[in-house]
């Protein structure tokens, strides 16, 4: 005789019905396949947890933002930012794709340059540059996009040294009706700095200013302020014209599109309120076109949107390691991934689909993290199906930031594949060992021995 | 194993207290451990039964039973439980 | 001339002493004399006193609340159309407007579900923090205000309106500050509880009068009945309220409807001060629960309301009773434990 599928018994009080059991029931469909693939046989032959990411999503994300753009303005050039996943296989499909780079860092610079991108196609940002930053950046031709004073200054310097020219863009600062204001990077609009920058710029024989940059904060929920920040921009280039009779060549209006994922505090899905790649593409091309240049002297449009072009992109697999009881009755699931894995964890409320059938029934849970640290909590409250030990559950919408922002933290990094068109699984970074860790570790001589 | 006095249970799995005036629901493994401790079925009885019948193993089914025990007894559906 | 029998799903069954306008609407619907309907109640907790009115309600389903995203409300609006062919659906609550306006091409198009709201635009524009920018630009009377994010803005702020200042929070919660001590510390009471942004807005005194409404989209206000609260509870809720003569208020209302095209039913709150202007403080884009007493007074907003959805022309009411009073009253309603159980479990009732 086979034996019925187990189930744990649950009992629930009717709280007057709030929630009810209607109200998740997408939650739980069961997730079971990525591209194709299914989810069992990638934990099993690669483990748990483990990252996927789907190339066919990046692909189809880059596409339909290249599509939503260039059907709105002439002139459109991404980049792909860096920090956002700068696993070297993602950044190839974006460069496959078309995307110049964009970083932060002469650590993400050379993994730019070793990945094959050409020096001038390489948008330099960021605080942070040294001078040898800068002699590489200068002699790779690469974009530099000035941050503050003390970096214009030292621009100059090498400038003269080298006898060269650098190309260069100013980060610029403002309010668009947005909160918080992004005022620690570049150059503020409304106090006239950015206005002084330019000045000095033109000034010098040394530099020649080829754009403006603004990246104007993160997870925007609102397309209207990047209309804004465009007419902004487009008032700076303007008065460049007017003053120095130089053509301003591109505007690049940074990132900060949202993707689907749902902010803590939110009441509304993030799927259900965020604005679409459209909206964001109509805010700024009519805004750019509808300000006065002559159709010759329109500006190239750059854009440096990471997180909505890769956070669909990315799932994290995972099992459940235990489930226990609170002291106040909630349950509580433990699983093999925490924060130390999903950064995003601190920001979002992820969402997370069960990877095999369960029946209808659901229970309000608390899922923690396999660290013994009182901050690693996934979800403070979320209804999921009756899971179990062993139990192999999906986080959607990983792709961004947490393979950046990971740590090595009691636990080691798992592998990352990636799923290509055809169904391919490839490995694109394999998971850490104890002897990744010891590889960069000392220890004195007179501290090898001990005895217990 | 014994149910407190009254307790009605339904075939939804609805289950109502008559004293504190609380209703709960339960799944059908639920309603049948309750099915169970009404025929006065001890503890090791019901993780037999189980195991019999779902494909689970008895450590594992007890384990949980310990669990959904605790549960009535916060929700004052049984009195006591070892 | 025979009814057109049709089925029409109604939330907000909530009839509490905060009530919700489901049943309200409902009765508007019951009395029309074009529609025979057929009511299907959509609930959102097991406790809301519609669903046991059964002469009012003839059969309620559970759905899911907003937060847990349109797919699912979709997926169970389309197990509901399933059973019970609707045709029309009118959303009641605040928070899941959003939710409907998004969902009504969709519902419309693949379940031929039609409804009867605005679109996203003009139902955002109407918001708290944009109202007065909504005041300007359809032409009525909004106290000035300013979204602030730090309490070092009071001061210039309250330099430009004046003290007292109305210290308000985001989405709930409003308090009279009388200097700028005051007003920096309810900034802080407000914004611990709701977060930033604060909104300051200038004080306007005078007496209350709202306006129910309805408009249909191409610039008619097709109906309004305005009324001054008469006893209003702890809650702030009107208890009892009477329907006033009020051309100039009528005429600012069919303004406002008119100007921004809006779509569907609304109610709007206005400060008349004692010079005798009117002051807009809020316009929420559903019908309030005092709805029908535009019904008693001889405009059912309802039936116009969904005789548009069904796409049939209506023709903009001319008048209406004034002092007309609603007393509204509770009434404890014996339910069967079975009733509960049916609802809490299935889902339906």
């Amino acid at each position: 005789m086979t034996k019925l599928t187990y189930e744990r018994p649950v009992i629930q009080k009717l709280n007057t019905g709030t929630m009810n059991k209607f109200g998740s029931r997408t939650e739980y469909t069961p997730v079971t396949h990525i591209e194709g693939v299914s989810v069992k046989s990638l934990m099993a032959d690669y483990g748990s947890p483990l990252f996927v990411i789907s190339e066919p999503q990046i692909r189809r994300n880059y596409q339909s933002a290249v599509r939503a753009f260039k059907t709105r303005y002439p002139k459109v050039q991404f980049a792909w930012s860096y920090k956002t996943n700068y696993l070297n296989a993602v950044c190839n499909v974006f460069h496959q794709e078309g995307a110049w780079a964009e970083v932060v860092s002469i650590f993400e610079y050379q993994k730019a340059i070793k990945n094959g991108v050409p020096g001038n196609k390489i948008i330099f940002n960021g605080p942070d540059k040294s001078s040898d930053d800068l002699r590489t950046a200068i002699n790779n031709h690469s974009l530099i996009h000035i941050d503050h004073f003390d970096e214009l200054y030292m621009l100059i310097e090498i400038a003269q040294e080298l006898k060269t020219k650098a190309t260069i863009a100013i980060r610029v600062n403002m309010d668009t009706g947005i909160y918080p204001i992004w005022d620690r990077f570049g150059f503020n609009y409304e106090n006239g700095q950015a206005w002084n920058a330019i000045n000095k710029i033109m000034s010098a024989p040394e530099l020649e200013l080829h754009g403006l940059h603004c990246h104007i904060g993160t997870f925007m929920l609102s397309a209207g302020a990047y209309a804004t920040a465009a007419w902004k921009l487009c008032d700076l280039a303007w008065n460049v014209k007017l003053k120095w009779n130089h053509m301003i060549q591109y505007l690049d209006l940074g990132g900060g599109f949202a993707s689907a994922n749902t902010l803590k505090g939110s009441y509304l899905q993030g799927s259900d309120i965020i604005p679409s790649t459209e909206d964001y593409a109509d805010a700024i091309a009519t805004t750019i076109l509808n300000f006065g240049f002559k159709p010759d002297e329109l500006p190239m449009l750059f854009l440096e949107t990471g997180r909505s072009l890769i956070d669909d992109a990315g799932y994290l697999l995972g099992s459940v390691l235990a489930t226990k009881r609170l002291s106040d009755g909630r349950r509580a699931t433990i699983m093999d991934f925490g924060v130390n894995l999903l950064f995003t964890a601190f920001w979002y409320n992820h969402k997370i689909s069960p990877a095999q059938e369960f029946s209808h029934h659901t229970e309000d849970m608390v899922l923690y993290g396999p660290l013994c640290m009182n901050i690693d909590c996934i979800r403070e409250s979320i209804n999921l199906p009756l899971l179990s030990k062993g139990d192999q559950v999906v986080v959607h919408r990983v792709g961004a930031y947490n393979m950046t922002q990971w740590m090595q933290f009691i636990q080691m990094r798992p592998n990352v594949v990636m799923v290509d068109a055809k169904q391919k699984v490839h490995l694109i970074r394999t998971k850490e060992s104890i002897d990744t860790m010891l590889r960069y570790e000392l220890v004195p001589e007179h501290l090898e021995q001990f005895k217990l | 194993m014994k149910l407190n006095k009254n307790i009605a249970v339904s075939d939804n799995g609805f289950i109502f207290n008559p004293l504190s005036g609380d209703s709960f629901s339960t799944n059908p493994i639920g309603q049948e451990v309750i099915r169970l401790m009404k025929e006065q079925k001890t503890k090791e009885e019901i993780v037999k039964t189980l195991a019999q019948k779902y494909n689970s193993e008895e450590a594992n089914i007890e384990k949980d039973l310990v669990d959904f025990f605790q549960m009535l007894l916060s929700y004052q559906l049984i009195s006591e439980h070892e | 001339m025979s009814k057109r029998k049709i089925t029409v799903a109604v939330s907000g069954l909530n009839n509490i002493d905060s009530p919700g306008p489901g049943i309200p609407v409902i009765r508007g619907l019951k009395e029309s004399s074009k529609f025979e309907v057929r009511i299907i109640g959509l609930s959102y907790e097991n406790l809301e006193p519609g669903l046991y009115l059964h002469d009012l309600v003839d059969k309620s389903y559970s759905i899911p609340l907003p937060s847990s995203g349109m797919d699912s409300l979709l997926q169970r609006l389309a197990y509901i159309n399933s059973i019970e062919n609707l045709d029309v659906i009118i959303p009641n609550f605040d928070a899941e407007l959003h939710s409907f306006i998004k969902l009504g091409p969709i519902l419309k198009r693949d379940y031929g579900i039609s409804s009867f709201m605005p679109d996203l635009e003009t139902f955002e524009s109407r918001h708290k923090s944009v109202l007065f920018e909504f005041g300007e630009k359809n032409e009525v009377k909004v106290p000035k205000s300013k979204m602030i994010f730090s309490p070092n803005e009071i001061l210039a702020v309250g330099n430009s309106f004046g003290f007292p200042l109305v210290v308000k929070g985001k989405y709930y919660d409003a308090s009279i500050a009388a200097t700028p001590e005051q007003a920096i510390n309810y900034f802080h009471k407000i914004s611990a509880k709701w977060g930033l942004p604060i909104i300051l807005q200038e004080f306007v005194s005078g007496n209350e009068v709202n306006v129910t409404a309805i408009g249909d989209g191409n610039g008619n206000c097709i109906g309004a009945v305005p009324m001054r609260k008469l006893y209003i509870t702890d809650k702030g809720k009107a208890w009892a309220g009477i329907s006033l003569l009020d051309d100039e208020l009528i005429e600012i209302t069919n303004r406002v409807i008119g100007n921004s095209k809006w779509r569907g039913g609304c109610e709007l709150e206005f400060i008349k001060t004692n010079s005798g202007d009117y002051y807009l403080l809020e316009m929420n884009p559903r019908f309030p629960a005092w709805v029908y007493l535009a019904v008693g007074c001889g405009q059912n907003h309802p039936e116009a309301l969904v005789a548009m959805a069904l796409g049939e022309e209506v023709k903009p009411f001319e008048s209406y009773q004034n002092g007309k009073l609603f007393v509204r009253y509770s009434f404890d309603q014996i339910v069967d434990l079975a009733e509960f159980e049916k609802i809490s479990t299935l889902g339906e009732l």
